[in-house]
Parts: structure tokens; C-alpha cells; sequence
């Protein structure tokens, strides 16, 4: 049997007042795949984002996650379901420890009540202690298991990346979406960074979407490209036609001249 | 370990309570020295639940007296009128307080910054005129003949119940909730935490707390006026102060901050005229120097303490 598609995105349109950020755009992704999200700059890659996440609200169109409906869904719901994301603009709490950064996100598969944590249960002392463990666990994943009490905020900006990745691993995610993840690292960054991805996946078995400006590391990794155009889908297929795809490359040109 | 430090704390608790004990038994304190310390521990309920949600879940109110006036008044007519016992008025009054912070906890959600504080302290205003237009309660006259039955052991034990109980939610997952949406909301919700639930929780258990607070304030004064001084926006930013003081989010710094500004205005009591100017001095002075707080967000811990005993010891053997 042939898989089915894991996430499914239908006629997505997303509007902001006149400004079609997201115009008629329909994909999909089978599961275990490494996909890229690509385009210029404004092209509306971080929006498609914030409407898989709950984070925009989309105009029309339909998003489903294994045949479940998640157009319009609070985040929270969403986060729920199995999606985790990363920030372009890194999103860590920055003032609290990086183990906390990384229990925050066990929240919704926490099981111990309010009077279990007032009272500390034997039940909640069992719990916090599994928390941890699996904190430390996703923290030695990403190679950071040596910095989980410093301060998130404190750390250099391509360990606060994959510290932003450890945590939403702490969902347990079936489609983990990476905004941008080079951003800011250096080649050898990039090329480790490439690993712990290809890594996550086979390890993990999860779906991966990612935005990526970085063109070798995307055309490395990924299996299979999605190229958005002012709000448009252009273009879809395997890296080697992509590169090869006329209309991806005057996107890209004529983002250049302008 | 954990245990070890649960048991010291707990023993230097109960002496700390025996010798005041002692103290009043042998004259040194006065029955006016006594007060001061219920009154103390009264405060250090306010900053405590007020830190909940102001310091760990970054929301602004500035409305806490209108809690503190529905448990004040609630259990005070639940004594005088119904002759109810006191624990039981104490819990009716928090949780009447409750409720209404799950009332305003509700509208927090929409807003943000200087409009929530806004409204929070419209909504104080409010519940100070619904009492000042309740004859029941007293209406303007104020409400006089409660019995006085907050003793500084109640009020001692109480705090200590509101201190254990905060600190151990905070250090909970529902806590890093609520640090998690003071921190960023849009990251929380990414990460499945409801923010909206979290926000009317911790408003929900604050105002809780700030309602008993009023039932031991009520039986404490034995007499409640309906003015902004002692259940208005004048009280609320008495407890908004000693929290910022104290430093958001650090419970021992509410602590601290709680009894010390308790204590000081007494003390300059005998420098009446002075007393509005040293008190904002100091203020001012601790802005400057310490603009996140005493504390800033830090705990004062034993093992801290200890840690800098011996560090303080090492130093001393280098000399
Ligand atoms: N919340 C918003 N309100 C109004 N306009 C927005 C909003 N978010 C994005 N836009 C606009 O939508 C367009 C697409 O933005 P988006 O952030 O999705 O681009 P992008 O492809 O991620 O670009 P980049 O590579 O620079 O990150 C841009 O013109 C942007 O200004
Ligand atoms: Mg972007």
C-alpha cells in the first residue's frame, strides 16, 4: 500500500488586509519525509508556518494532519496533535534555565492534578523525575546535555537553535517544522546541524519541514522542495529539478535584481 | 537532602514562633508588637498571591484590595451575622474572592500591559463601591463589631500555608506554565500550554489567597472601612510596591519585602512628618540600585545561605 499522506494542505490562502501573503496554495507531505519550504525573502514561507501552527488565521483553504481538520485550531490543539515548530526569530524562554525551556514542553503529556504538585505527591515526585530525564535525554540528542542549567538566553545563538529544536522534540512531534535553522551558523554549524536533522528523522521517524535560505544544505537534505513566490506554489519536485526548474530560477534572479 | 532542608525550615519556622511567644509571655513584646506581626503575616499573603500573578505569570494587575475587600467583608458578615466559625468565613471569604478573579481573570485574556492594569483596578474600584452602597456591610459608615479573632498564630500558620502552597505550584509543570506565557505567549501556545487557562488559574488562586488575607485582616481590625486606604487602589498599590521591592517572580523577596515595609512605616511612626519622605526615599534608593528588586527574581535558599557562610569563612582563613 502505497503511504498516504500525512499532512495535507488545500487551496491555503492567507490574507493580510489587501496583502495576499499565502494565495491558493495546496501540498502535501507523506510521513518520514525531509521536505524544504524555499523562496525569496517575503515569498510567505513563515506564514505557511503560522497557519499550520494556529498562529495566523488563515482567509480559506483547508489543513488537515492525518485526516484530522486543524484549520483555525488554537496552537495549543495543534501542538496537541503532533506538529512542533522552531522560530525564525528564535523564540526560547530566554530568562529560564534550558532544562526548563525543555520541561515546559512535556506540559501536555504531564498527567499528576494541581493537588498532586501543591501536596508533592509520591506521584508528582515520580513524574518531575521522568520529565527530567526525558529533558536530558532530548538535550543529549541535539549534543547540549552539558549546558541544562544555564540560562537559555545566555547561550550562543547557534546552541539557542538547537536548543529551540530539543524542545519541541519534548512534544513528541509526528511533523517537526524548522524556520529557518541555519540562520546564523557557521558552515560547520550547518554541516552538523545537516546530520542531527537527517538523524531526528531516522531516529525518530518524524516528518521534517523546513525554510531554509542556505541552498547547499537544503538541496543536500531534503528529498523533496516546495518553492513559494509571492504568496504562489511555483514550483514542486526533487531538488535536481528544482534547480533545473526555469521559473524557480527567475524567482530567485529576479529577487536578486531587484 | 531535600528532606533535610524541608526539616530545618520547618524547625526554624516553629522556633521563630516560639520565641515570640516567649517574648510576649515575658513583657518584651507588646500586645502592639504582636499586631504588627499579624499584620505582617497578613501582607505577606497579599505580595505572595499578588506575585502569582504579576511576577510568574506576568500579567499586571493592579486591583489585588478588591480580593482582599470581598474576603475581608465576606467572612466578617459571615461572623457578625451568621455567627459562622472563623475557618470556615476564612475559606467562604477566599473563596468568594475566587471567584471573582476568575470574573476578572477572564477580560485579562483580551487585555494586554497598562490596559489590564487598568482594568483591574477599575474592578477594584468597583467592589469598593458596591460595599459603600451595602448596607448590609455597613454601607459607608463602615462595618464595626467584628469579633477579633485573628490571632499572630493563625496569621503566622496561614502564611506559611499560602507560602508552601504558591512555591510548590510554581515549581510544578502548571508553574513553568505560567512562567512559560510570562515569557513568551506565542511560544507557550506552540508548545501546547493553554495561556488563557493558565492566565484565569493564576488569578483564580491569587485572588483566592488575597481573600483570606482579607478574612484575617477583617478579624484582625475588628473594623472595615470602605476607603481607598484600606480596601482601595491606595492598599493595592501598598501590595503592588512591596512586591516590586521584593523583585517579580521571587517569592522569598515577596517575603522579605512584605514584612519590612510592614514593619518601617511603624517604626517612623514616631517621625509622623517624616515618615511620607524617608518611605519613598527608600524607595527611590532601591529603584535605582536594584531596579528588578531586592532579590530580582532569585530565592534566598538555606543551601545559599550556607554557600555563602562558608564562602564568607574561606575568605576569611585567605586573610
Ligand atoms: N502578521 C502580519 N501582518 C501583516 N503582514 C504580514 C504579517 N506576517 C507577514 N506579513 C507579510 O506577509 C509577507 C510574507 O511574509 P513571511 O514572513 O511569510 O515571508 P518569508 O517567506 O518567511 O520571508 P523571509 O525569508 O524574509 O523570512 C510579507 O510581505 C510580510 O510583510
Ligand atoms: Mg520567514
Amino acid at each position: 500500500m502505497a503511504t498516504t499522506p500525512e499532512l495535507m494542505v488545500n487551496n491555503l490562502c492567507v490574507q493580510f488586509g489587501g496583502l495576499k501573503a499565502v494565495d491558493q496554495v495546496c501540498f502535501s507531505l507523506k510521513p518520514q519525509t525531509l521536505a524544504g519550504l524555499i523562496g525569496p525573502n517575503g515569498a510567505g514561507k513563515t506564514t505557511v508556518f503560522n497557519a499550520l501552527t494556529g498562529l495566523c488565521p488563515v482567509t480559506s483553504g483547508q489543513i488537515s494532519f492525518n485526516e484530522k481538520q486543524l484549520t483555525n485550531e488554537a496552537p495549543h490543539n495543534i501542538a496537541r496533535y503532533g506538529i512542533a515548530r522552531t522560530f525564525q526569530n528564535i523564540r526560547l524562554f530566554r530568562n529560564l534555565t534550558v532544562l526548563d525551556n525543555l520541561r515546559i514542553a512535556y506540559h501536555q503529556n504531564r498527567q499528576y492534578s494541581l493537588l498532586c504538585s501543591v501536596f508533592r505527591s509520591a506521584r508528582f515526585k515520580r513524574e518531575e523525575a521522568q520529565i527530567t530525564a526525558k529533558a536530558k535525554e532530548a538535550l543529549a540528542l541535539v549534543d547540549l546535555a552539558d549546558k541544562a542549567d544555564h540560562i537559555a538566553g545566555s547561550l550562543p545563538y547557534g546552541e539557542q537553535r538547537r536548543v529551540e529544536i530539543a524542545r519541541a522534540l519534548m512534544l513528541n512531534p509526528k511533523l517537526l517544522l524548522l524556520d529557518e535553522p541555519a540562520a546564523g551558523m557557521n558552515p560547520h554549524e550547518t554541516q552538523c546541524l545537516l546530520e542531527l536533522i537527517r538523524k531526528l528523522r531516522d531516529d525518530l521517524q518524524i516528518t521534517v519541514l523546513l525554510i531554509e535560505h542556505d541552498m547547499k544544505l537544503v538541496m543536500n537534505l531534503c528529498e523533496e522542495l516546495f518553492v513559494l513566490d509571492y504568496g504562489h506554489l511555483i514550483a514542486t519536485g526533487d531538488p535536481k529539478s528544482i534547480q533545473n526548474n526555469e521559473r524557480v530560477v527567475e524567482a530567485y534572479l529576479g529577487g536578486c535584481m531587484a | 537532602m531535600n528532606k533535610l532542608s524541608s526539616l530545618i525550615k520547618g524547625i526554624i519556622l516553629l522556633l521563630a514562633y516560639l520565641v515570640v511567644q516567649l517574648l510576649e509571655r515575658q513583657g518584651v513584646l507588646l500586645p502592639y508588637h504582636v499586631q504588627i506581626l499579624s499584620l505582617c503575616c497578613i501582607n505577606v499573603i497579599l505580595v505572595v498571591s499578588l506575585n502569582l500573578i504579576n511576577g510568574f505569570t506576568g500579567q499586571f494587575s493592579i486591583g489585588h484590595a478588591g480580593f482582599l475587600a470581598i474576603g475581608a467583608y465576606a467572612s466578617a458578615y459571615l461572623t457578625v451575622v451568621w455567627q459562622a466559625p472563623f475557618l470556615f468565613a476564612i475559606i467562604c471569604g477566599g473563596v468568594l474572592a475566587g471567584i471573582a478573579g476568575l470574573a476578572v481573570g477572564l477580560p485579562a485574556l483580551r487585555l494586554r500591559g497598562d490596559y489590564l492594569a487598568i482594568a483591574t483596578l477599575g474592578f477594584g474600584e468597583i467592589i469598593r463601591v458596591i460595599i459603600l452602597n451595602t448596607d448590609a456591610v455597613g454601607g459607608a459608615r463602615g462595618f464595626s463589631g467584628i469579633p477579633k479573632y485573628t490571632t499572630f498564630g493563625l496569621a503566622y500558620l496561614m502564611a506559611i500555608f499560602t507560602v508552601v502552597v504558591i512555591r510548590n505550584f510554581v515549581t510544578s509543570d502548571y508553574g513553568r506554565a505560567c512562567l512559560a506565557v510570562r515569557e513568551d505567549e506565542i511560544a507557550a501556545e506552540s508548545l501546547g500550554v493553554n495561556s488563557t487557562y493558565f492566565k484565569v488559574l493564576a488569578f483564580t488562586i491569587g485572588a483566592f489567597f488575597a481573600g483570606t488575607a482579607g478574612a484575617l485582616f477583617s478579624h484582625y481590625l475588628q473594623y472595615m472601612a470602605p476607603t481607598p486606604n484600606q480596601i482601595g487602589f491606595v492598599k493595592s498599590i501598598d501590595i503592588l510596591i512591596m512586591l516590586v521591592l521584593g523583585g517579580l517572580g521571587s517569592i522569598t523577596g515577596s517575603i522579605v519585602a512584605a514584612i519590612t515595609l510592614t514593619i518601617i512605616p511603624e517604626l517612623l511612626r514616631g517621625f509622623a512628618e517624616y515618615r511620607m519622605i524617608i518611605y519613598p526615599i527608600l524607595l527611590i534608593i532601591v529603584m535605582i540600585y536594584r531596579p528588578a528588586g531586592l532579590l530580582a527574581g532569585n530565592e534566598l535558599s538555606l543551601s545559599g545561605i550556607t554557600q555563602f557562610v562558608k564562602g564568607a569563612r574561606a575568605h576569611g582563613n585567605h586573610t
